[in-house]
C-alpha cells in the first residue's frame, strides 16, 4: 500500500525554486531515503510533507487522501511524525517528560487536566527509554544530553505518538559510529509499525537501511528506485555521487 | 551524577515550603494585625487573584497579556451596576457572574487575537492586542455616563452569604483568603497535571507542540479564558471590598501592575505573583507616605534590576529552575531495572 504519495510538488521562495515538480511514493513498511547535496531541497520537501511550508503547487496524499490543505496539527494527528534537522527537544523538561509530552498527545484535554493517562503510559515510555539508551538519564533535563542523545530523544518522541509515517531529517548527525549503528538497527526494527522517510548525508548509513532511495539535486528528482538501481545509475554518479 | 541528583533533591521541596509559609502567614495575619491592616491585606489577597490570572497566561502558557485588568474591571463594573440596581450582592450570584463575565470577555478576545496564528508574531500580537483592548475599554468607561465616567461608581452594599453579611475586616478577609486558596489549589492542580506539561511545552516551543499533534490555538484559548475567569472573580470581589471603583480598574495601569506583580515575585510559580502583590503593595503603602516622590522611582529601579539580573523573580532566588518547572511524570520502574 502506498502510504505517502507526492505528485508534481513545486515550492518557490521568491525567485528561488527549492522544489521543482517532485514526485515520489513511499510504501508502508519501508524505509525511503532522500539524498542529495546541500540545497537540493530535501529539508524543504520534509517541511512540505508536515505542513511547515506550503507548496506552491502539487499534491501530497497520505493514505490516499490529500493533506495539502491540512494544518500541521491535523497531519500529526493523522499519523505523521517528524524529527527535524535542527534538534528541538524541550530542553527545560526532563527526558522522561519529553517523551510523556509526545505520548500523551492523543489524549483529550479533560484526560490531561485530570492526569488520567500518566500511569497508563509509563510502561510504554520506559520501553522507549530503554530502546534509545536513555533510561539512566530519564530524570535529567533534556538540555544536559549530548547532541546524539538529543537526536535519540527526538526520535523517541516522534515514535511515542505511534506514527504511521516517520520523517527523519539527518537523525544521525553528530553521532558516533556505534551510535549510528544502534540508530540504524532501531530504525530497521520499526518498519513493521511505520514507514520511514529519512534524509541523511551519510551515504553508507542510508544505503544500509533504506529500501528505496530518491536522489534530489537542485530541487529536482534525479533518480528514484531501489538502492541497487540508484547506485548503478550513471546519472546519479555523474550528478550527485561524484560531487559529494 | 549522584551529586547532581542529591543536590537537586536537597533543593527540591523549597517551593512547597514557601507556599506553606505564605499560607501560614496569611492565616495568622488577622490575629496579629489591626482592623485597618486586615482590610489592607484583604485588598492584597484580591489583587493576588489578578496576579494569578496573569501568571497562568504568561508564566504557564507564554501569552504576554496586558488584558487581565480588562476582565477584572469589566466584572468590577458589572458588580457595581448590579448592586446599584438591586441593592444587594449575594455571593451565590456574584461568584458565577464574575467568573462568567471574565471568561466570556477573555474568550472573545482570545478568538480574535489567536485565530490560527502560530509563530513568533503571535506573542507580539497577544501583547499589543490585549494592551489595545485594555486601553479602549478604559476610554469607553471614562466617557460613559451610566458607568460613572471619570468619577467611577460607588458599590454601597456588602456581599452576603444567605442571611450573613460579609463586612469589611476579618469576615471579608476570610472570604478573600478562602477564594484565593481555592483558586490557587485549582491552578496548582492544573499546572502540575499532564495539561501543565503541555503548557510547559507550549511556552517553550509552540511550533514543536503543533508537530506533536496538539492544537495550539485551542490550548491558548482555553488557558486565556480560564485566566480571564479568575481575573473577573478578582474584579468582582475588589468592587465589593473597596465600595468604589474608578476607570483605572479596567485600564492599562492595573494591567501593567499585574505584570509587575508576576515579574517581581516570579512567574511560572503561582506563589511568586502572590508574594509579588504582598511585597509591592506592602512596600508601596509603607514607603509612599515617607517618600511620595522618590518611592515610584525606587520601585521602578528595583523592578528593573530584578528583571535584568533575576528574570525568575524573587522566588527564583530560593527555588531552582528545575523545581520551578517541575516534573510531570516518572518511571514506575526501580533504579537499576533498565533492560
Amino acid at each position: 500500500m502506498t502510504l505517502l504519495q507526492i505528485a508534481s510538488l513545486t515550492k518557490r521562495f521568491g525567485a528561488l525554486t527549492a522544489l521543482q515538480d517532485v514526485s515520489l511514493a513511499t510504501e508502508a513498511g519501508t524505509i525511503h531515503g532522500l539524498i542529495g547535496p546541500n540545497g537540493s531541497g530535501k529539508s524543504t520537501l520534509m517541511k512540505c510533507i508536515v505542513g511547515d511550508v506550503e507548496p506552491t503547487s502539487g499534491e501530497i496524499l497520505f493514505e490516499e487522501k490529500p493533506i495539502s490543505q491540512q494544518s500541521t496539527t491535523e497531519r500529526a494527528r493523522r499519523g505523521i511524525g517528524v524529527k527535524f534537522q535542527i534538534t528541538s527537544v524541550f530542553e527545560t523538561l526532563s527526558v522522561y517528560d519529553n517523551i510523556l509530552l509526545a505520548a500523551q498527545s492523543h489524549a483529550r484535554l479533560a484526560t490531561l487536566a485530570l492526569s488520567r493517562s500518566r500511569g497508563a503510559l509509563a510502561d510504554e515510555i520506559d520501553d522507549l527509554l530503554d530502546q534509545f539508551k536513555l533510561w539512566e538519564r530519564r530524570d535529567e533535563q533534556a538540555a544536559d544530553l549530548s547532541h546524539g542523545e538529543q537526536q535519540w530523544l527526538e526520535i523517541a518522541m516522534a515514535l511515542a505518538r505511534r506514527p504511521r509515517l516517520l520523517l527523519l531529517d539527518e537523525p544521525t548527525a553528530g553521532m558516533s559510529l556505534p551510535e549510528r549503528a544502534h540508530t540504524g538497527a532501531l530504525l530497521r526494527s520499526l518498519i513493521s509499525s511505520c514507514a520511514i522517510v529519512i534524509v541523511e548525508h551519510d551515504l553508507s548509513f542510508i544505503r544500509d537501511i533504506s529500501d528505496r532511495l530518491t536522489v534530489l539535486d537542485r530541487g529536482r528528482v534525479v533518480k528514484s528506485g531501489t538502492v541497487g538501481e540508484v547506485q548503478d545509475s550513471s546519472e546519479v554518479k555523474e550528478v550527485y555521487l561524484t560531487r559529494v | 551524577m549522584a551529586d547532581c541528583h542529591s543536590q537537586a533533591h536537597r533543593r527540591g521541596g523549597r517551593l512547597i515550603l514557601l507556599e506553606l509559609l505564605v499560607l501560614l502567614v496569611l492565616v495568622l495575619a488577622p490575629f496579629v494585625v489591626s482592623h485597618y491592616f486586615t482590610i489592607l491585606l484583604t485588598r492584597f489577597l484580591i489583587l493576588a487573584l489578578l496576579a494569578l490570572s496573569f501568571d497562568l497566561v504568561w508564566g504557564y502558557a507564554g501569552i504576554m497579556s496586558f488584558g487581565q485588568s480588562l476582565f477584572f474591571g469589566a466584572a468590577a463594573y458589572a458588580v457595581a451596576m448590579a448592586v446599584k440596581l438591586t441593592g444587594s450582592a449575594p455571593l451565590i450570584a456574584v461568584f458565577p457572574a464574575t467568573l462568567a463575565i471574565g471568561a466570556a470577555l477573555a474568550l472573545i478576545i482570545a478568538i480574535l487575537l489567536f485565530g490560527r496564528r502560530i509563530g513568533a508574531s503571535s506573542a507580539m500580537l497577544a501583547a499589543l492586542g490585549t494592551l489595545t483592548a485594555t486601553y479602549i475599554a478604559e476610554r469607553i468607561v471614562r466617557t460613559t455616563n451610566v458607568l460613572g465616567g471619570q468619577n467611577g461608581l460607588s458599590v454601597p452594599s456588602a456581599p452576603s452569604l444567605g442571611s450573613f453579611s460579609i463586612d469589611l475586616g476579618v469576615p471579608f478577609y476570610v472570604l478573600a483568603l478562602l477564594t484565593l486558596l481555592a483558586t490557587y489549589l485549582i491552578c496548582r492542580f492544573l499546572v502540575r497535571s499532564q495539561l501543565g506539561l503541555v503548557l510547559a511545552g507550549l511556552r517553550t516551543d509552540e511550533r514543536r507542540i503543533a508537530f506533536l499533534g496538539y492544537d495550539v490555538v485551542v490550548l491558548r484559548v482555553i488557558t486565556f479564558t480560564f485566566a480571564g475567569a479568575i481575573g473577573g472573580l478578582s474584579g468582582g470581589l475588589y468592587a465589593l471590598h473597596e465600595g468604589f471603583i474608578a476607570p483605572n480598574v479596567i485600564g492599562v495601569t492595573l494591567a501593567t501592575q499585574a505584570v509587575l506583580y508576576g515579574l517581581f515575585g516570579g512567574i511560572g510559580t503561582l506563589i511568586g505573583p502572590v508574594i509579588g502583590v504582598i511585597l509591592i503593595e506592602g512596600l508601596s503603602y509603607k514607603l509612599a507616605d515617607q517618600f511620595p516622590y522618590l518611592w515610584p522611582i525606587l520601585l521602578g529601579i528595583l523592578l528593573l534590576l530584578l528583571v535584568i539580573f533575576r528574570p525568575s523573580g524573587l522566588v527564583g532566588l530560593l527555588v531552582s529552575d528545575r523545581e520551578r518547572i517541575g516534573r510531570f511524570g516518572t518511571s514506575r520502574r526501580a533504579s537499576g531495572q533498565s533492560s
